[in-house]
């Protein structure tokens, strides 16, 4: 009862200082969960609430995290031709993938929290959960080497505009984790667009150019040093001959499938040992997080299950197709490049920005398949569509309810 | 290999495009010779019906229709009543104007404090309606008349006798008497208030016929009393009661039937017979009705619940009003479980004394979900059979949205609940998290089985939207029925506070 104590010991006041109060709230209510009792309606609740709603997928995201912090740095020699093997110079990729991962996370969550914060003390209620889990996925779809300072804009971005500006939690219309990277793709589409942003610690993809060291690595160097293992050594890491960096979607754009497996093998694609964002590589570990939010019901099925059948189906037409090379890559290979998986497990799930009936839900993430494979396949600029296919649903999901709504009412309204 | 696929989903919607306007061609020539399609099962398609389609009558019911709900959730709490009759009892009854929804808050008294009366003798009466009777539960002395916020009127306590004494009626020949007759007769024994009128779930008008009655006759609540015991030799007063009901409708009494128990309400006549299974709130007489026949439109059905029909049927019977009650006595701090044999708005205290253990303890009339909060001086409402004691939960719990400390009911599977589908849990009042704005859909759905999206609905209200408020099937809802929903809420919305909130908008209206 030490903490408990010492918490109200603390407490600042609510009228002088609101957002230290706000914040002290937050930090409280996390640490125990309050003593409030039920008051009129019923007299014992479900033992379920927003927090342990959203620390459930952020627990599912977790195993992304951990393989998305290594593949930076493996992707990182592999650009070098150094330590080719997955497990080779494991120290060295881990250091690597925390040096690049922690800003990252760390700006996130210090620039959205900040501002729900602030948001929060002059609505004068509690901090809202929602951040939670947006602030875990904005670093999980980033490409590893996003200027932080780009970054903390688009946060910003997504979350005054997209989400307080609605409400808050709970009131937006747009996913805000992906309302942030849609914001710097359009924001600053030279910086994030072409191959050079998926391979992190490089100025340029050319042959010859060294890797970009600085005091982090010195420190982790000193480290390695005294254990007298391998260090990051600059002059030896330098871009190999020949090596482009392009992630397998721009492969399949240019080439169809051929080009693709004459880069990258399909276990490599499947296992997630690739160029792309952070976490949204590996398919297995994504597989895992998902069954997990299907096992506790967190995630809807319906539209885990719908958007693949989109996806399936389009693909399925632009192969009847066939007029370019990226339209005959056979439909089961569409899985294994790209994205899919963790816009689907994780995006497209999100509950406030999905449809909310079960009717609409099917059409939803049907849609969201359909038209996100349409995007990849299509756009010129960009092969890749998840993020524009659900924004873009994000905004009709709302429509598709009032039908499904509409349908119901009508049954009862016809009588009157 | 593309090819085929593409001619085989093209013979796929080639054959889904002929049987949907085959389907379409049956139905509006069903609809040309008179068949109401949205109750008979009519076209090529098979309708997917979830509740009627795989439920099969039990095999101890001779009649009636059979009803599986799939969508709902038991809380299973320890403390169960078991079968045992206490020796508890309570010496001081009251009637409760606050409890009938509908009346003014300052109802015209007939008695005043040191007046004798007898059971069944007028106490108060609504002046916009003076006919409808509110009459005493026990024979004894007027002690006093308790007034709560406003000078309104909450208890009209009655000191009962040692021996009981009825005011004698004489009741009307349901063969000869006419509809008007029957009813005022009601109105004036004091029975009226017990018949409940949806929509709004407020006291039944004696102006209007109903389509149909209702009544379910078990309850699916946490630690509900079970209606075996409540009935207990009053079976013949409980088939007189629907026999004078059946005469006050159009339609058909409808019985809500529990088809995992056998009993003798399997053999009653002049009703027709519903079998239900499933989880919390299958009890419901909301859920019923929308299963039954649905209130669509100006329909107006009457609720009732299985004691109140004893009582009606005891003017029958016996010539007198019988207003007894069985009450369940619940909950883990109450120290032996049982019934208290008593009768209308016992007291609380009396009923529960030397019987309780600890402090810190909320007594709820009624069950965990849509009870009232009492104190040891306060009544039972007239429709409740329940007395529940649980916890407060006026604790700080570290970090206990992660890892609780202890086990608690939760419809969520990120708890193993799901895993010990028979653990009964020690419940307490912690709200387990602060209110949230709506954020996770379909929950509500999911524990709710009616054709209703609870969320919709409550938005509707809060934004005063009363033709969607009507649309989306406010008027089918009640308190209890949405309390369920109100449990599962991740975001710990007050949902019964609002739903009350809608009916009294949408009555204004009228």
């Amino acid at each position: 009862m030490g903490l408990l104590n010492f918490f109200k010991k603390i407490e600042p006041d609510k009228k002088k200082s609101p957002v230290l109060h706000t914040l002290y709230d937050a930090a409280f209510t996390f640490a125990y969960s309050p003593a409030t009792v039920t008051e009129g309606g019923v007299h014992v609740k479900d033992g379920m609430d927003l927090k342990r709603l959203m620390i459930h997928v952020v627990l599912a995201l977790q195993l992304c995290f951990l393989f998305g912090t290594y593949n930076i740095g493996h992707q990182h020699f592999a650009a070098a031709g150094q330590y080719l093997g997955f497990l080779e110079g494991f120290h060295l990729k881990l250091s690597h993938g925390l040096i690049q991962l922690i800003p990252i996370v760390l700006v996130t969550m210090v620039v959205g929290l900040g501002i729900e914060i602030i948001f929060a003390a002059r609505k004068g209620h509690a901090v809202e959960e929602g951040f939670i889990v947006s602030g875990m996925l904005i670093p999980l779809i980033m490409p590893p080497d996003v200027p932080l300072w780009m970054l903390a804009v688009s946060i910003v971005f997504a979350v005054i505009i997209g989400k307080e500006a609605f409400g808050g939690t709970g009131m937006n219309i747009w996913n805000v984790a992906l309302l942030s990277r849609v914001f710097i793709f359009f924001a600053y589409p030279t910086t994030i667009s072409g191959d050079q942003v998926w391979v992190s610690g490089y100025d340029s993809l050319s042959a010859g150019v060294a890797a970009n060291y600085g005091w982090a690595h010195d420190l982790f160097n000193g480290l390695f040093g005294l254990m007298n293992v391998d260090t990051f050594d600059a002059t030896k890491t330098m871009v190999a001959d020949g090596y482009s960096g392009a992630t397998p979607l721009a492969l399949a754009y240019s080439g169809g499938w051929e080009a693709v497996t004459a880069s990258f093998t399909e276990g490599q694609m499947w296992w997630g040992t690739i160029p792309g964002s952070i976490g949204e590589t590996s398919k297995p570990f994504i597989i895992i997080g998902a069954i997990m939010l299907l096992l506790t019901k967190v995630a809807s099925w319906r539209i885990m299950l719908s958007a693949t059948l989109g996806a399936i189906v389009m693909s399925l037409i632009l192969n009847a197709w066939g007029a370019t090379p990226f339209m005959t890559v056979p439909w089961y290979y569409q899985f294994y490049m790209g994205s899919f998986f963790f816009a689907i497990a994780f995006m497209a799930t999100d509950p406030v920005t999905a449809s909310a009936t079960n009717t609409g839900k099917w059409i939803y993430g049907f849609l969201i398949g359909f038209i996100g494979m349409i995007v990849r396949v299509l756009n010129p600029a960009y092969p890749e569509g998840w993020m524009l296919a659900i924004l873009f649903l994000n905004t009709f999901s709302a429509l598709i309810d009032h039908y499904v709504l509409e349908g119901n009412m009508k049954k009862r309204l016809q009588g009157a | 290999m593309l090819s085929t696929v593409l001619i085989i989903i093209g013979i796929i919607l080639l054959l889904a495009v002929i049987l949907s306007i085959s389907d379409n061609l049956i139905q509006i020539e069903a609809k040309k010779s008179g068949i109401d399609i949205s109750r008979e099962d009519v076209g090529v398609i098979p309708k997917l019906s979830f509740s009627n389609g795989s439920a099969k009558l039990p095999s101890f019911a001779k009649s009636g229709t059979a009803h599986k709900l799939k969508k709902g959730f038991d809380i299973k709490l320890e403390g169960e009543a078991g079968d045992e009759i206490l020796q508890a009892s309570s010496n001081t009854f009251a009637l409760r104007p606050m409890d009938y929804r509908g009346i003014a808050p300052i109802p015209k008294l007939e008695v005043e404090v040191g007046s004798e009366v007898k059971a069944g003798d007028p106490i108060f009466y609504n002046k916009a309606n003076p006919d409808i009777k509110y009459v005493a539960p026990v024979s004894g002395e007027v002690v006093e008349v308790r007034r709560g916020a406003k000078r309104a009127i909450s208890d009209v306590v009655i000191l009962a006798d040692k021996k009981m004494e009825y005011r004698a009626v004489t009741a009307p020949d349901l063969d000869k008497a006419s509809r008007e007759e029957l009813v005022s007769f009601l109105m004036g024994a004091g029975v009226w208030p017990f018949i409940n009128k949806r929509p709004f779930d407020v006291i039944a008008d004696p102006n209007e016929v109903p389509r149909d009655i209702f009544i379910s006759t078990f309850d699916t609540a946490p630690l509900a009393a079970s209606t075996a015991v409540l009935l207990k030799g009053k079976e013949k007063d409980f088939q007189a009661g629907i026999n004078a009901l059946a005469h006050l409708t159009e339609g058909s009494v409808h019985l809500g039937l529990n088809s995992d128990e056998d009993s003798w309400m399997k053999d009653l006549s002049n009703a027709d017979l519903h079998w239900f299974s499933g989880k919390h709130p299958a009890g419901n007489v909301g859920v019923q009705i929308h299963h039954i026949s649905p209130i669509r439109g100006k329909d107006i059905v009457w609720t009732l619940d299985v004691q109140s029909v004893a009582s009606i049927g005891s003017l029958f019977t016996k010539g007198h009003l019988d207003l007894s009650r069985k009450v369940a006595l619940v909950g883990t701090p109450v120290g032996t479980n049982g019934y208290a044999d008593t009768y209308l708005g016992a007291n609380i205290g009396e009923l529960l004394k030397d019987n309780v253990e600890g402090d810190n303890l909320r007594l709820i009339a009624g069950n965990v979900l849509t009870g009232r909060k009492v104190g040891g001086e306060d009544f039972l409402s007239f429709n409740t059979a329940q007395v529940t004691a649980v916890q407060e939960g006026n604790y700080n719990e570290f970090l206990g949205w992660l890892i609780p400390i202890a086990p608690r009911p939760s419809a969520s599977n990120t708890y193993p609940n799901f895993l010990f589908r028979d653990h009964k849990f020690e419940a307490d009042t912690n709200t387990h998290g602060e209110q949230r704005a709506f954020v996770l859909s379909g929950q509500y759905e999911n524990v709710l089985p009616m054709d209703i999206y609870p969320q919709h609905l409550m938005k509707a209200i809060l934004a005063n939207d009363y033709e969607r408020m009507e649309g989306l099937g406010i008027n089918e809802l009640s308190e209890e029925d949405i309390a369920i929903c109100e449990f599962v809420c991740t975001s710990k919305q007050p949902l019964q506070k609002i739903l009350r909130q809608g009916l009294d908008m949408m009555r204004e209206q009228l």
